[in-house]
C-alpha cells in the first residue's frame, strides 16, 4: 500500500509537512487518526477536548495560531459529539476568530444526520467526514488542502475547483441573523445576497450526500 | 506445527471471523496501517479498545442498577462504545449498540438490560478471538514468518 503523501502534491521544492490539529474525546479514534495523518507525512497533534484544542491554538487569550511549538495549524480535524464543547460550537468558536477563521475545520461524526451536516458546513466547516474515517478520506482532505493553499495567494482566500458547493460565498456573506439558514443548494449560483429561506429549509440539500463522504466505496 | 501451516491457519481463521461478522473492513483499514515504524499498531489499538469497552461496560452495568435509570448517561456510554467498535472493525459488538440505543431512546429497561447482556457477550467473543489471532500473528513471527495479509 502506497502512502499518499501530502508530500506528493506539494510542488517540488517544497518541504512543508502539514500540521493537523485532531480534536476527539475517543483515545481510540485519536490513535487511528494519529496514524491515518501520520502516514500522509503530517504532523499531528492530537487532543482530547475543544477547550484543549482552544488552548492549543491560543484562542484562550495568548497569541496567534502557533502551538506550543511554534507550529502553525494548517487543518483542523475534530469529532462532533464530544463531552463540553462539541465539535460544531469548536468550529463556531474557530470561524468566528478573526485570527483562525481560514484554517480548515472537518467534523467527522459516526451519525449520518443531515440538519448536522448541513449546519456544520454553513458554519463554515470544510468536510463533513462520516466515520470511521478511512485513508482515501484522508488523502482527498490532503490534496483539497494543499491546493486550497497553493491558490490562497492569488485569490485571496477564496476557494478554488474540488468545491462541492458552486456557490461558495457562504462564509463571507451570511450574516449572523442568518446563520440558522441553510445555505442555497449549488443550484442557485451564484449567490445572489437574498437568501430566500423558508421554501429551502425542508428540501435536502443534494450536496450534503456529497459533502458528507458515506461508505459507497471509493 | 511448521511456519506455513501456521500462516495458513492464521488466513483461516481471520477469514472466519470476517464471514461470522465479528470483523468488518474497518479491521483491514488498520491492518493496512499498520508498517515497519509501527508494528504494533493494531495490537495497540485493540489494546484501547479492551480497556476503554471495560470502561465503558462498567459504567453500564452502574447506571442501569440505579433505582432511577438516567437514559442519556446510559446513551452516552452506549453511543462510545459504538463508535470505538466501530473505529475497530467490531461489527457484531456494534450492531448490539445500535440496538441498545433505540432502548434507550424508548426508555426501556428491559430492551436496555437485554441488550447490555448481549453486548458484555459480543465483547467477550471478540476479545477471545481477536487475542486467538494475535497469539496467531505472534507464533507466526517469533517463528521467524511475516503475517500474511
Amino acid at each position: 500500500m502506497e502512502a499518499a503523501a501530502a508530500a506528493d502534491v506539494l510542488p517540488s521544492g517544497s518541504s512543508q509537512e502539514l500540521h493537523v490539529l485532531a480534536v476527539d474525546d475517543s483515545y481510540v479514534d485519536r490513535k487511528v487518526i494519529e496514524k491515518l495523518l501520520k502516514i500522509s507525512s503530517c504532523k499531528v497533534t492530537a487532543v482530547e477536548s475543544g477547550a484543549r484544542a482552544l488552548q492549543f491554538l491560543g484562542l484562550d487569550g495568548e497569541k496567534g495560531s502557533l502551538g506550543f511549538d511554534g507550529l502553525k495549524v494548517n487543518l483542523i480535524m475534530t469529532d462532533y459529539s464530544m463531552p463540553g464543547m462539541t465539535g460544531y460550537e469548536l468550529l463556531k468558536k474557530i470561524k468566528r476568530s478573526s485570527a483562525f477563521r481560514e484554517i480548515p475545520v472537518v467534523i467527522m461524526s459516526s451519525e449520518n444526520i443531515l440538519t448536522r451536516i448541513d449546519s456544520c458546513l454553513e458554519e463554515g466547516a470544510e468536510e463533513f467526514l462520516v466515520k470511521p474515517v478511512k485513508l482515501s478520506d484522508v488523502r482527498r482532505l490532503m490534496k483539497d488542502c494543499v491546493m486550497r493553499g497553493e491558490t490562497e495567494g492569488n485569490n485571496a482566500g477564496r476557494r478554488v475547483d474540488k468545491r462541492k458547493f458552486e456557490d461558495d460565498n457562504h462564509t463571507s456573506s451570511l450574516s449572523s441573523s442568518s446563520s440558522l439558514t441553510p445555505s442555497p443548494p449549488s443550484t442557485t449560483a451564484p449567490f445572489g445576497g437574498d437568501v430566500a429561506t423558508s421554501e429551502l429549509v425542508s428540501s435536502s440539500p443534494p450536496h450534503s450526500s456529497k459533502r458528507a463522504k458515506l461508505h459507497d466505496g471509493d | 506445527m511448521d511456519l506455513v501451516q501456521l500462516q495458513r491457519q492464521l488466513v483461516e481463521y481471520r477469514t472466519s471471523l470476517y464471514h461470522e461478522g465479528f470483523l468488518d473492513e474497518q479491521y483491514t483499514q488498520l491492518q493496512e496501517l499498520q508498517d515497519e515504524n509501527n508494528p504494533d499498531f493494531v495490537v495497540e489499538v485493540v489494546s484501547l479498545f479492551f480497556e476503554d469497552s471495560e470502561r465503558l461496560l462498567n459504567e453500564l452495568t452502574k447506571a442501569l442498577e440505579q433505582q432511577s435509570i438516567d437514559f442519556k448517561r446510559v446513551d452516552a456510554h452506549v453511543h462510545q462504545l459504538k463508535g470505538s467498535s466501530s473505529s475497530i472493525g467490531a461489527q457484531r459488538v456494534q450492531k448490539v449498540c445500535i440496538a441498545f440505543r433505540n432502548y434507550c431512546e424508548e426508555q426501556n429497561v428491559e430492551g436496555c438490560l437485554k441488550c447490555l447482556q448481549q453486548v458484555r457477550h459480543e465483547y467477550s467473543l471478540v476479545k477471545t478471538k481477536l487475542e486467538s489471532m494475535f497469539q496467531l500473528e505472534q507464533q507466526i513471527l517469533s517463528a521467524g514468518g511475516s503475517i500474511p495479509m
